[in-house]
Order: C-alpha cells, then sequence, then structure tokens
C-alpha cells in the first residue's frame, strides 16, 4: 500500500460515513414531528451542550489549552441574555445574541490575555479561578439575582422591530433555531480546523515550539482561538437561557466546565462531532441515571476514570477503529 | 481605620491565611514532586472534617482521639488513592489528570452524602479553644481562631525544617526543579512520592478539621477551597512551599481586609491579586521561569 492510498479513506469508508451524518441529521430534523414534548427539550439541551462541547474541543483537541474554566463564557452570554430581558425587556434575539455573544468573546479576551501568560498545569488553574472569580460575582450582588438566578417570564422571539417571525416561547420552533445553530456551528468549526489557521493551532498543539521557530506569532493565535472558542460557548449559553428562561450561578461553576471536558473524553477528543456525540451521551445518561438512583455521580465518577485510564479516543476512536479493521483487510 | 480593627484583620487573615497554607502545601508539593495536579485534594479536607465529626459524635471517641483517627484515615486513604489511581497518571498529560482527579472529586461527595446525607453538619470547637480572649482593652478575638493560626505556622514551620534541612527535604526540592535528573541521578522515588503524597493528604485533613467548626461540614465543602488553594499557588508558584506559605498569607490578609475595606466586592479582590501577579511575574514570585 503506498503512503498515499494510506492518506486518503478508502472509499466505502466515505460512503458509510456520508451515509451516517445523512440519517442522523434527518432523525434530527423529523424530531419534532414524532417526539414527545419531553425529548424534543432533552435533544434541545443535546445540541445546546453539542455547541458548548464542540468549542471546548477547538481549545482542547485542536489548540492544546486545557481550559477549565471554560463555563465562564457560557455563563457571561447567559447572564447578558437575562439581563437583557430581565433589565431592559429586549427579548429579540435579533439583539441579544450578538450582544451576549459579542460579551462573552470580550470576556474571553480578557482572561485569555492574562490565562495565556501562563502555560499548562498553571492555565487550567488560572483559566478554573477566573471562572470561579465570575461565579462569586453572580452569587453574592442582588443584580445578578444571587444564589437564585434570574428567572424570566416573557419568551424569546426572532422579529425586526415590534414584528415577530419566530415565537421562541414554541417548543419546535426553539428546537429548530438551536438545531440550525448546532449545524452551522459544527460547519463552521469543521471549516476552520482545515483552514490555514487551523493547521497553526494544532502545529500548535503538537510542537508550540518548533512553530515559534518557523515564526507564527504563536501567543496570538492561542488568544484569537481563545476568543473562538470563548465566542461559541457564548453562543450555547445564549440558547440555554432561550431554552430555559433561567440563568443561576451554577452555571458559572467549575463543575460544570469538568462536566464539558467530561464530554470531551466520552466522545473522542480532537474530533468536533464526537465532542458533540458526549453532550449526547452524557446528557442522555444522566437524565436516565438520575431517575434510577440519587447517586448516580458516583456512577459517572467511575466511568469518567475507567475512560481516562483505559480508553482512547473515545466514540469516534472506537468506530474508527471499528470501520479501520472493516476495511483493512481490502487489496490496495 | 482604627488600630484595633486593623489588629483584627490581620489576625483574621492570618488565621484563614494558614488554613490556606495547609492546603495549598500538599497541592505545591504533590505537583512539584509527582508532578500530579490534582483536583480531589479537596476531597482530604473534607474526609477530614467529616471523619472528625463522625468519631466524636457517633462514636463517642475525645476530641484528640478523633482528630488523630481521622487524620490517621484519610492518610491511609490518600495513600490507597495514590498507589491505584493516581501513580499511573505521573506520565499523562495534564487532561488525563484533570479529568481522573474530577472523577475522584465526584466519588467522595457522592459517598460522603451516601455515608452522611446531604445536609450541613455543625461541628463542635474542642472545649478547652472555646471562649474569648480579651487582646486589649477594645478587642475580644475567638481563642479558637488563634489556634488555627498556631497549628498553620506550627505546621509551615516543620514542613520548613524537613524541606530545608533534611535529606528528605532536599530530594524534594530537586525533585520540584527536575524531576528526571533525581530518577537519572538513582534514587528510588517510589517511596519518596507516597510520603510527600500522605503529608499533603494529612496537612489537608488537619486543615478540614480545623475549619469544621467555622466553616461547617457539608459534602462538597472542599470543591469551594481548593479553587482558592489554586490561587495561592499561582500566585506563590508552583512547586514551591516558600511561595505558598506567602502566597496563602497574601490571600488571607487581602481577603481580610477587603471584607472591611471593600465589602461590595471582596470576594474577588484575591482573584484581582491573582491577575495582577500574572501580569507582573506569570510563574508566580518564588516559581522557576516559564519556559
Amino acid at each position: 500500500m503506498t503512503p498515499l492510498a494510506l492518506a486518503s479513506p478508502p472509499l466505502g469508508l466515505t460512503v458509510i460515513r456520508a451515509a451516517a451524518a445523512t440519517l442522523v441529521v434527518a432523525a434530527l430534523v423529523a424530531l419534532p414531528a414524532f417526539g414527545s414534548p419531553f425529548l424534543v427539550t432533552q435533544f434541545s439541551r443535546v445540541l445546546i451542550y453539542a455547541i458548548f462541547a464542540m468549542s471546548l474541543d477547538l481549545l482542547v483537541g485542536y489548540c492544546g489549552l486545557v481550559s477549565l474554566g471554560h463555563a465562564a463564557f457560557f455563563g457571561i452570554a447567559a447572564y447578558v441574555t437575562a439581563l437583557l430581558s430581565d433589565k431592559a425587556e429586549i427579548n429579540n434575539i435579533l439583539i441579544t445574541l450578538p450582544v451576549s455573544v459579542a460579551a462573552a468573546a470580550l470576556g474571553a479576551l480578557v482572561i485569555g490575555t492574562l490565562a495565556l501568560r501562563t502555560s499548562g498545569v498553571y492555565f487550567i488553574m488560572v483559566t478554573l479561578a477566573f471562572a470561579q472569580m465570575l461565579y462569586f460575582v453572580a452569587q453574592e450582588n442582588a443584580f445578578f439575582g444571587g444564589s437564585d438566578g434570574i428567572l424570566l417570564l416573557a419568551p424569546f422571539r426572532l422579529g425586526i422591530g415590534d414584528s415577530t417571525w419566530l415565537s421562541l416561547g414554541d417548543r419546535a420552533t426553539r428546537y429548530c433555531l438551536i438545531l440550525s445553530m448546532a449545524l452551522l456551528v459544527l460547519c463552521f468549526l469543521s471549516f476552520l480546523v482545515r483552514s490555514p489557521f487551523g493547521c497553526v493551532i494544532r502545529g500548535i498543539r503538537s510542537n508550540e515550539r518548533r512553530m515559534r521557530a518557523l515564526g507564527y506569532a504563536v501567543g496570538r493565535y492561542k488568544l484569537i482561538c481563545f476568543v473562538i472558542a470563548g465566542a461559541h460557548a457564548g453562543l450555547a449559553g445564549h440558547l440555554y437561557v432561550v431554552l430555559t428562561s433561567l440563568a443561576d450561578p451554577s452555571i458559572l461553576d467549575w463543575l460544570h466546565s469538568a462536566q464539558v471536558l467530561l464530554m470531551l473524553i466520552i466522545g473522542g477528543i480532537g474530533t468536533l462531532i464526537g465532542p458533540a456525540l458526549g453532550a449526547f451521551v452524557l446528557i442522555v445518561l444522566t437524565d436516565q441515571a438520575s431517575e434510577l438512583t440519587e447517586h448516580w455521580k458516583l456512577v459517572v465518577g467511575v466511568v469518567v476514570i475507567a475512560l481516562t485510564l483505559f480508553s482512547r479516543g473515545g466514540i469516534v476512536g472506537l468506530a474508527r477503529s471499528g470501520t479501520a479493521s472493516l476495511f483493512a483487510r481490502k487489496p490496495s | 481605620m482604627q488600630f484595633s480593627t486593623v489588629l483584627v484583620q490581620i489576625l483574621n487573615g492570618l488565621q484563614f491565611g494558614m488554613l490556606l497554607f495547609l492546603i495549598a502545601s500538599g497541592l505545591t508539593l504533590t505537583f512539584g514532586v509527582m508532578g500530579i495536579i490534582n483536583l480531589a485534594h479537596g476531597a482530604f479536607f473534607m474526609l477530614g472534617a467529616y471523619g472528625a465529626f463522625h468519631l466524636i459524635k457517633f462514636a463517642g471517641w475525645p476530641f484528640a482521639a478523633a482528630y488523630a483517627g481521622a487524620i490517621l484515615a484519610v492518610v491511609m486513604l490518600g495513600a490507597l488513592v495514590e498507589r491505584s489511581v493516581l501513580a499511573p497518571l505521573a506520565k499523562r498529560d495534564h487532561l488525563d489528570q484533570v479529568l481522573v482527579t474530577y472523577g475522584l472529586i465526584l466519588i467522595f461527595d457522592e459517598l460522603a452524602v451516601i455515608a452522611w446525607g446531604k445536609d450541613v453538619q455543625p461541628a463542635e470547637i474542642p472545649p478547652p479553644f472555646q471562649g474569648s480572649i480579651q487582646l486589649s482593652s477594645m478587642i475580644v478575638y475567638p481563642v479558637y481562631r488563634l489556634v488555627i493560626a498556631a497549628i498553620g505556622l506550627l505546621a509551615a514551620l516543620a514542613l520548613y525544617l524537613l524541606v530545608a534541612k533534611t535529606r528528605l527535604g532536599m530530594i524534594v526540592r530537586a525533585g520540584s526543579i527536575d524531576r528526571d535528573m533525581v530518577r537519572a541521578l538513582g534514587i528510588n522515588v517510589r517511596p519518596i512520592f507516597s510520603l510527600v503524597f500522605g503529608l499533603g493528604a494529612a496537612f489537608a485533613a488537619l486543615a478540614g478539621i480545623a475549619a469544621a467548626p467555622i466553616l461547617s461540614v457539608s459534602p462538597g465543602m472542599g470543591d469551594r477551597i481548593i479553587i482558592v488553594a489554586f490561587v495561592v499557588i499561582v500566585i506563590g508558584g508552583i512547586g514551591s512551599v516558600k511561595g505558598a506559605f506567602v502566597g496563602a498569607l497574601l490571600v488571607g490578609l487581602v481577603d481580610g481586609f477587603g471584607k472591611i475595606l471593600f465589602p461590595t466586592v471582596s470576594s474577588i479582590l484575591m482573584y484581582g491579586l491573582m491577575a495582577a501577579v500574572l501580569v507582573w511575574r506569570p510563574q508566580g514570585i518564588f516559581g522557576k521561569p516559564l519556559r
């Protein structure tokens, strides 16, 4: 087999992948038609967390920056959205979405500038600490609703001026908006990691010193990557408030960041689609497990340790080695 | 500001700082010597508090015996965790370490809920240290808080002597600078890892026991304080016991005075301090330069 043949996947594999992707997207699109209200809301949550997990994957899986404070940007956007609706009575997502995402990106710029002065284990601790700082800000100020958070009464809408084109109080409409956002993010991030920019950040992940020696402004690339990831986490945070009408301090908690990291390891780090699958698995599993036993965290804890110690590559890794062995014996 | 207020805040800062030092020193040594970031270090803090609470309330042990018993139990648990889960992690990257120790947090927190319930449990101050002391004509200060500060200072002194004056300490210091070189020089690091980790667990348990009457005992009590310990380590410089001490004192004092001077933003002041240190010296006050 020539190196060239190794580089491009066999035709059969491409067909299988395309078919699987089409099936999944078709099922997701058809969901509101046949799914129960509970299922539609659950999958809205899955898709929001898929966006959140993919944004963290850009940082961890492609740029090699392990952040334990990613919930900060999710939380910033969530609180900005909730405040706009609660204090200024702005419920139009044509306004709340760009404003909250911009706020998250700004937050990422500030925290990223400081945190990226460090690396490795320091970076983990610093991102963690800044996220926790925001947690305390939200928890202890009446302006942010204290420990109860901000509960919204009016549903969100999409339209120009006072007109309402889409009412997001409607479950199915909301789901369709979230689904289209998630697909957009998947497309955009897939494009981004294959672009020249993506090549540079992947280069930084595998050998930062070499990239520096090659003349790349490594620090700037990392910061841009951090801000893009933060903005996408902000999008997830915005949609979360549109879905739940609630912004409370628990979404800023560092355990929330760790939970998303968990989705990455379940699905497969550095694959984008993997973390999205990880979000699906973790949310459905915890919903199921919390019905079966109130001590589901114990189960999750054991599973995390086992997964991290013994499996490499998560679901996508498993699927890849599975399909690879399927096509391995074909003559070239 | 009156002198008496200043004095009380210095004492409060010292007390909180010493509590933080007990936690941060174990964390920083674990990283310095073993190269492992242990998010579950807060679990030892929590389990120390619960252990003493359990032995006093349900087993009826006297205070001193319960404290010793709880620390011993946590050290044994720490040894078990270190041997079974953490040792294989030393060669893994930080991401795996974070994930596994996060898994440990979930397990320990939930085990605490199963064993003692979700409720916040009050812990008693041991009888000899109840009551207050007259520091001047104006100030009355609780004896117990002074005791905490004294315990922390004693522990810091002991740790200083251990690290600066003994052969073991020499290896620990060398390990935090260049772990591979220590190994290459033919030193068996295995027992040293266990010893250092056990010591860190003991300190964290001691901190949990000492903090219990002030903070109360609850599952997840370690998850909050561990973040502050991280702030301390980032400020002081990772792997440095001296840094942990100075960082803990700084954070303790900033927190104490912040509550009086800037009550609305007091909880974020220590993070501001961390940001300032990051701008000035990204590797922390006593850290080795970042590569």
